[in-house]
């Protein structure tokens, strides 16, 4: 508990969860470094997604503390949680496929005209295409703000408008949920370029993902989580394949975390 | 030059396009085998009331289908509130302009509750749109007819009639109230807040509910502008009719629904817009005027309209098979 000496700028310290008679998170502990790309990983069930979905308020938490840029925060909705400077890129994408890039980057937070017709409620459509163009391409992505529904492009341009949306509103962290589960080799490595470009803004990135390839071609750090609870934190470049395989299978435990797995 | 050839084609390709040249193909096939009856001043009034009413209708039942949703209500509703428009005006006397405002407030404070009450329904009681309305339906018009005991309320002032049966610049006044409401409406869909919201929750609730959007808010809006139209609706009813009309609006939300969907607003909510909708009212009414007009059996209007209905579907469906490739 030495949140003074370092630099995350969220962090999670002993969180419980139960659903009905299923502990999904036993005091988990999660830190995000200002600026890196932490990776998350973990079986089936060793409480990934529900931990991220306690840190972007869709669901709250039983116990435990959750800091954020050393205050402690408890956000009852995604919507607090958004304008607390975190975004989510759900694996869904979450996008509405009849409408085009600009309106699903704005949804929800629309541009509107100035003056009177502002009031009104109209929408400047010209500011938002204008501002999105600027996003897509600050993250090199082959979109123009003027393209059809979204339903008609790629799976890969789908999953870069849901990352772009969440990229122009972050401040702070930016969770992306496997977001190369669908995806082909191609897409995959511009996902992966994109997730470089978007560290390289200033905002963290927790990426969740069973790849173990991928999060160390991406990641900065590792951070693997088992039964509920962190049981390895890794530096990438001072880590081993086999580490983070044998800390996800429970082979063996990092002996820094061991007093956290103690009952 | 190639990109106005692409904007030419995506033009083309809407469905709403594909309507309009159907609309323009059918009154040039009646305007050639009638030349002196159907294509005179006199026959297009007659064309623009009778697409008056249905017009306010479909303009609340475009919102109510681009959020995926469905109002088969709207028939009931209008009869319910021009019940209760003529019970107000009867009860407020005199025939004169104030007892005709009585009538119109009236009219559509009844048909705003039953709208508030789908949208309730719906959002807050999760009730499917479909099985909610078609509640209404029954509700509305047994209530109508509990109000006024089965009898068409007949004592409406002789100058909303009048009124409903005059003209502007040679225009029926009822087709200038239907188009400044469906115009007014239509640039709200297109170009506010409020009108994107619509088209993403009926594209995808849960989106725009993350995106932090009201969405049971939006619903209950949305219904209750539908029912505040068919409000609007029945009172252009008792003014055009002099009368409530009870039984007269059994077919009324399925024309409804027909216009909205031939004018290329997709039952599966995401996409719509109003001046297709406006084309989508126009082909029934022509097409049954034209019929009249040269002796064709007026029955095969209702075949004519179904064969038009499932070619806008089809059109629908190839642009989703499309989309989701």
């Amino acid at each position: 508990m030495s949140e003074a000496h370092t630099p995350a700028v969220l962090q999670a310290r002993g969180i419980t969860k139960t659903f009905g008679h299923v502990e999904a998170l036993r005091g988990a502990d999660f830190d995000v470094v200002r600026g890196e790309v932490v990776a998350l990983m973990g079986d089936n069930g060793a409480g990934k997604s529900t931990l991220v979905k306690v840190l972007s308020g869709t669901i709250q938490h039983d116990g435990g503390t959750i800091l954020l840029d050393g205050h402690e925060v408890a956000f009852q909705s995604p919507v607090e949680a958004r304008e607390a400077g975190i975004e989510t890129v759900y694996q869904d994408l979450s996008l509405a496929d009849t409408l085009d890039p600009a309106t699903n980057l704005f949804l929800g937070r629309e541009i509107r005209r100035a003056g009177v017709l502002g009031a009104l409620g109209f929408v400047d459509g010209k500011a938002m295409r204008a501002r999105a163009e600027e996003v897509f391409t600050s993250l090199n992505l082959t979109i123009t703000a003027g393209h059809d529904a979204v339903g008609n492009l790629s799976g890969g341009q789908r999953q870069g408008i849901a990352v772009a949306r969440a990229v122009a509103w972050a401040r702070h962290v930016l969770f992306l949920d496997e977001p190369t589960a669908a995806l082909g080799v191609r897409q995959t490595r511009q996902v992966l370029d994109l997730i470089r470009r978007v560290r390289d803004t200033g905002v963290s990135v927790v990426l969740i993902s069973h790849s173990v390839p991928e999060v160390r071609s991406v990641a900065d750090r590792i951070e693997v989580m088992r039964l509920g609870r962190r049981v390895g934190a890794f530096v990438t470049s001072a880590s081993t394949s086999e580490d983070i395989v044998s800390a996800i299978t429970g082979a063996t435990t990092d002996p820094d975390m061991s007093e956290v797995g103690d009952e | 030059m190639s990109e106005v050839v692409l904007k030419l084609r995506k033009l083309v390709a809407r469905p709403t396009t594909t309507m309009l040249l159907i609309l323009v193909a059918v009154v040039v096939v009646f305007a050639v085998l009638a030349p002196s009856s159907f294509p005179t001043t006199n026959n297009l009034r007659g064309v623009l009331s009778d697409a008056a009413i249905l017009l306010v209708l479909a303009t609340g039942a475009t919102y109510v289908i681009i959020t995926a949703g469905i109002d088969l209500s709207v028939g009931s509703v209008l009869v319910f509130s021009a019940v209760i428009g003529a019970k107000a005006m009867e009860a407020t006397g005199g025939g004169g302009a104030s007892s005709i405002l009585a009538g119109l407030v009236g009219s559509m404070a009844a048909g705003g509750a039953w709208g508030l009450l789908n949208g309730a329904l719906i959002a807050k009681a999760h009730v499917p749109p479909f099985v909610a309305t078609l509640g209404s339906l029954g509700a509305a018009y047994g209530l109508a007819l509990v109000i006024s005991g089965g009898v068409d309320v007949r004592s409406v002032p002789s100058g909303l009639v009048e009124f409903g049966n005059g003209r502007v610049l040679g225009i029926p006044v009822l087709a200038i109230v239907a188009l400044v409401v469906a115009a007014l409406f239509g640039v709200v869909l297109a170009l506010t807040v409020f009108g994107r919201r619509t088209y993403a929750i009926g594209s995808n609730p849960e989106s725009a509910r993350r995106a932090g959007i009201n969405v049971d808010l939006h619903l209950m809006q949305v219904y209750a502008i539908a029912g505040l139209l068919a409000g609007v609706g029945g009172f252009l009813s008792l003014a055009r009719y002099g009368t409530t009309t009870i039984s007269g609006n059994t077919q009324t939300n399925m024309q409804v629904i027909t216009a909205v969907v031939i004018g290329g607003t997709s039952l599966f909510g995401g996409i719509g817009w109003m001046l297709g909708t406006t084309i989508g009212v126009f082909i029934p009414i022509v097409l049954a005027n034209g019929f009249i007009i040269l002796g064709v059996v007026p029955y095969w209007q209702y075949v004519a309209v179904g064969m038009v209905l499932v070619v806008a579907v089809i059109v629908d469906q190839r642009r989703r098979i499309r989309q989701a490739n």
